[in-house]
């Protein structure tokens, strides 16, 4: 599934790299301790974050995911939307908690590869 | 804990400034930059990249300053990264996941989460550490080009 159709699904508002949308999505993962998604999340994952600031995007970029989704309607941080324009990695924003959202993503591309 | 001193391998040199967190991330994406252009393997990429930025973060985190030096060898990746600052008083006790002296600064940006040494050892073949109170801290992370042994299994220090 990419980003667009993931996207609308989940009422994911877009905040950046509206361009980058067609990219798809392999996987996912959740989580705020930057050193946690280093070592265990992947290429292709969608990452889900309460973190808004502009280290999120030196890992995401690392670690090639597809996107960030920043939950509980928190924003990013002015300079973390700048680096990650120019890194190409998107980042959304939900009101949901990082439990539901994860659960609708994980529901999602699980049906998408059924 | 002799520092590799044959510069025919050097791929790059970096400075790190401790506190500046708005960077970070910085000197592991010029690495892994430098490791794609050099057609290297994805996995190996993957390894390096963990290594580099526990690595830097640490620097950041702690230190005053420090260097990084990647090394490129026939059959492995070389990384070392050397700072001034306070050192590690009990290595063993740094190595054990979840142990961190960081401050709530540190913790409010998801950092120093006490897994950063851990995950740099467990990513490397050879993980070697050296450390003086009141000086600094060494470090070195070799990574064989032909996958190693399984990640996890590196031989400690």
């Amino acid at each position: 599934m990419n980003l667009d159709t993931l996207a609308k699904r989940l009422d994911l508002s877009c905040k950046c790299c509206w361009e980058k949308l067609n990219r798809e999505v392999t996987g996912g993962y959740t989580g705020d301790l930057l050193s946690d998604v280093m070592a265990n999340s992947k290429a292709g994952d969608i990452w889900v974050t309460r973190q808004v600031h502009k280290n999120v995007v030196a890992v995401a970029a690392l670690k090639e995911h597809a996107a960030v989704v920043v939950v509980q309607g928190a924003e990013p941080d002015v300079d973390a939307l700048e680096k990650a324009t120019a890194e190409g990695i998107p980042i959304f924003t939900t009101n949901k908690s990082a439990f539901e959202i994860t659960g609708l993503i994980h529901g999602l591309l699980r049906e998408d590869k059924a | 804990m002799q520092l590799h001193e044959d510069e025919r391998y050097l791929q790059g040199r970096y400075e790190v400034q401790g506190r500046d967190f708005v960077d970070a991330g910085l000197v592991s994406s010029l690495i892994k930059k430098a490791l794609k252009d050099k057609g290297i393997d994805e996995d190996v990429i993957r390894r390096v990249a963990i290594v580099a930025f526990e690595a830097e973060v640490n620097i950041i985190s702690y230190a005053e300053s420090g260097t990084i030096s990647l090394y490129l060898l026939p059959d492995s990746v070389v990384f070392e990264a050397k700072d001034v600052g306070p050192g590690i008083a009990d290595i063993e006790l740094a190595l054990q996941e979840g142990y961190s002296t960081a401050d709530d600064t540190i913790r409010e940006m998801g950092f120093g989460a006490g897994m950063g040494l851990s995950n740099i050892k467990k990513s490397s073949d050879v993980f070697e550490i050296s450390s003086e109170v009141g000086k600094g801290t060494c470090l070195r992370s070799v990574i064989r080009l032909d996958g190693g042994e399984t990640p996890g299994e590196g031989d400690g220090r």
